[in-house]
């Protein structure tokens, strides 16, 4: 089944057109890697599957329901429920605890359950670091945590953008082992990456050039 | 489990607001510093107008009791009954007169038997050369009757003249003082009633009562109308000239305070908006990281409000503390008194603040609403 259907889409900001006419169809529990040179759309690309922006034109379907004319409050909830999102730079929330970071997604997708994030900073390997703040922890860590975060609520799409490419190779083993697991359990895996290696683990591969799909492998 | 979520937010705000101590401290500042002012110039505004009552009542009495209708003289249970009419912590003093014609050394005069505590309150203008009278056989002499006798202070004299009842007396007294007004008390000696009364053959007669009050023209103006309504044999008299200059010297005074509190308030909105408006920019990225895992905009309005609110009690609660200091020592370096704590006024001030630094975060909120959550991709 198509978890995601991208129509003929295209972003156009003002004169440079960071996406046109890209199509793609990714399956419920596939893996797919998203590559390309920089400025080439990737990061555009994965701002609108995440639902956190919208096509200049072109048609976007998420669950074969058409979002591509949805409120930007309607996008949240959907985002929030069915999308887990992993960044290049981490972005924790500077302030809060590991425990606290994870459990803010819970907050805002429905109610906190402590005990269910603790288990989920287990997972990452992190329980005996739930109460350190985000400055206390290595890279490899704070990644983790995000991991931890983006999982938290069982998306049905884990989006991530170069998710290790602030992290040495030994972090980067674990990210990448972490993303097998949830794949093996089911997830629907969109990966950005400069890296081959990342690559490899993807069952599709999709090359950008210029906002244009260059090649599919 | 709803409220576990409230409790969560608030853990989270508290944590924003104390693990980023050195970002709010500026608009805390300007908070406290307007809840300062504010509450310095409420709790002055509130106090000053009782204390400039007392001090420009030094300048004299500004009600008088007098006989009304036929009666020629005012009876002490009357007076009595009057001012009892009056709140009692209105009273400054009340002082009764009760004159006679004598004569001093044969030189004809007016006597006045009076009592000297009360006297000092409604007439503080007096000076005084030696001492009020203690005594019954003493009298205080006006500064006219001196130069015209030649009399000290020291020196005894010869009071005469006749009752009522055309009984003549003759008694020697000592002058204790002589007073200098200004005014008409210069010509007249004065005398412990109980002098007076001897002299007279009679008590419980007065002439005049002599008030002073805290109260405003208005309040004044209602009192006396009450006693007038109230009492048939006394007239209770606006003293107009001090009242009236009284009355809009406050007025304008308390305009003042209310423009510079109004000011300062103003700048504390400004000064809040623009700090909190930095903070928006600052944390974009943190705004936008919250709606990316799934905030709406109103989650994130109203996080920022309550920052805001957070933030304009707990400045309230400092300019509180420091706006009591501040009332305190200018009332103690202006007028010499301590302020009464008027303990409403604080509950007042921090909702105040809390208005105010929420209505500054309006603005700023709506900016924050308005950070979109592909901003988190994008680097910075
Ligand atoms: N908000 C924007 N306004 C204008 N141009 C934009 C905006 N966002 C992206 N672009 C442009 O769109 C193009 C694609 O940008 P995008 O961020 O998707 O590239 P990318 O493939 O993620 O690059 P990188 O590998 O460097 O992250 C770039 O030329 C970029 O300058
Ligand atoms: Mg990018």
């Amino acid at each position: 089944m198509d978890i995601l259907e991208l129509n003929n889409i295209s972003k156009i900001y003002g004169s440079v057109k960071a996406l046109q006419n890209v199509n793609l169809t990714v399956t419920q529990g596939e893996w797919v890697a998203i590559m390309g040179p920089s400025g080439s759309g990737k990061t555009t690309m994965m701002n609108i599957i995440g639902c956190m922006d919208r096509p200049s034109s072109g048609e976007i379907y998420l669950n074969s329901k058409n979002i591509t004319r949805l409120s930007l409050a309607d996008l949240t909830t959907i985002r929030r429920d069915t999308i887990g999102l992993v960044f290049q730079q981490f972005h924790l929330i500077s302030y809060l605890t590991a425990l606290e970071n994870v459990m803010m997604a819970q907050y805002y997708h429905s109610i906190i359950d402590e005990a269910e994030a603790i288990q989920a900073l287990a997972r990452v390997g992190l329980s005996d670091r739930a109460q350190h703040l985000p400055r206390q922890l290595s890279g490899g860590e704070q990644q983790r945590v995000c991991i931890a975060r983006a999982l938290i609520n069982y998306p049905q799409l884990i989006l991530a953008d170069e998710p290790t490419g602030n992290l040495d190779e030994v972090n980067e083993a674990v990210v990448l082992d972490l993303f097998k697991q949830l794949h093996d359990e089911g997830s629907t895996i969109i990966v950005v990456t400069h890296d081959p290696e990342v690559a490899e683990y993807a069952q599709k591969t999709i090359v950008l050039e210029h906002g244009r799909i260059s090649k599919i492998m | 489990m709803r409220n576990s979520n409230r409790i969560f937010m608030v853990k989270m705000l508290l944590n924003s607001l104390l693990r980023r101590r050195s970002r709010i401290a500026v608009a805390l500042i300007g908070i406290a510093i307007g809840a300062t002012v504010l509450l310095g110039m409420i709790t002055l505004c509130y106090d000053v107008p009782r204390q400039l009552g007392q001090e420009f009542r030094s300048y004299g009495a500004n009600m008088i009791f007098m006989p009304a209708g036929r009666a020629t003289s005012l009876s002490l249970d009357d007076v009595n009954l009057a001012l009892a009419l009056l709140p009692a912590e209105k009273i400054l003093g009340a002082t009764v007169y009760r004159y006679a014609s004598a004569r001093i050394n044969l030189q004809p005069l007016t006597a006045a038997g009076t009592d000297f505590t009360q006297a000092a309150q409604t007439s503080p203008f007096w000076k005084i050369d030696g001492r009020l009278p203690s005594q019954d056989n003493e009298i205080l002499i006006g500064a006219d009757v001196a130069e015209l006798t030649q009399l000290a202070p020291g020196m005894s004299a010869l009071v005469s003249g006749r009752n009522k009842n055309r009984v003549g007396f003759n008694r020697p007294m000592l002058i204790s003082g002589i007073v200098s007004s200004g005014g008409a008390e210069d010509g007249f000696i004065f005398m412990n009633m109980p002098a007076m009364e001897s002299l007279q053959g009679n008590s419980g007669e007065a002439d005049m009562v002599e008030l002073s009050l805290t109260a405003n023209e208005e309040e004044l103006g209602n009192i006396a109308a009450a006693i007038n309504g109230s009492m048939i044999n006394i007239k209770a008299q606006l003293v107009k000239r001090i009242t009236r200059s009284e009355a809009s010297v406050l007025s304008k005074l308390e305009s003042l305070v209310y423009l510079v509190t109004a000011v300062v308030l103003l700048l504390t909105m400004i000064c809040v908006a623009t700090t909190m408006m930095t903070i928006v920019m600052e944390r974009r990225k943190e705004i936008g990281l919250k709606k990316a895992i799934g905030a709406d905009s109103k989650n994130v309005g109203r996080e920022f409000l309550a920052e805001g609110l957070i933030m304009g009690i707990t400045g309230g609660l400092i300019g509180s503390v420091c706006g009591l200091i501040f009332a305190q020592l200018i009332s103690d370096s202006v007028f010499a008194r301590s302020i009464n704590i008027e303990i409403y006024l604080i509950p007042l001030t921090l909702i105040i603040s809390g208005i105010v630094t929420v209505l500054a975060c309006l603005v700023p909120a709506r900016r924050a609403m308005d950070v979109e959550p592909s901003v988190v991709l994008r680097g910075e």
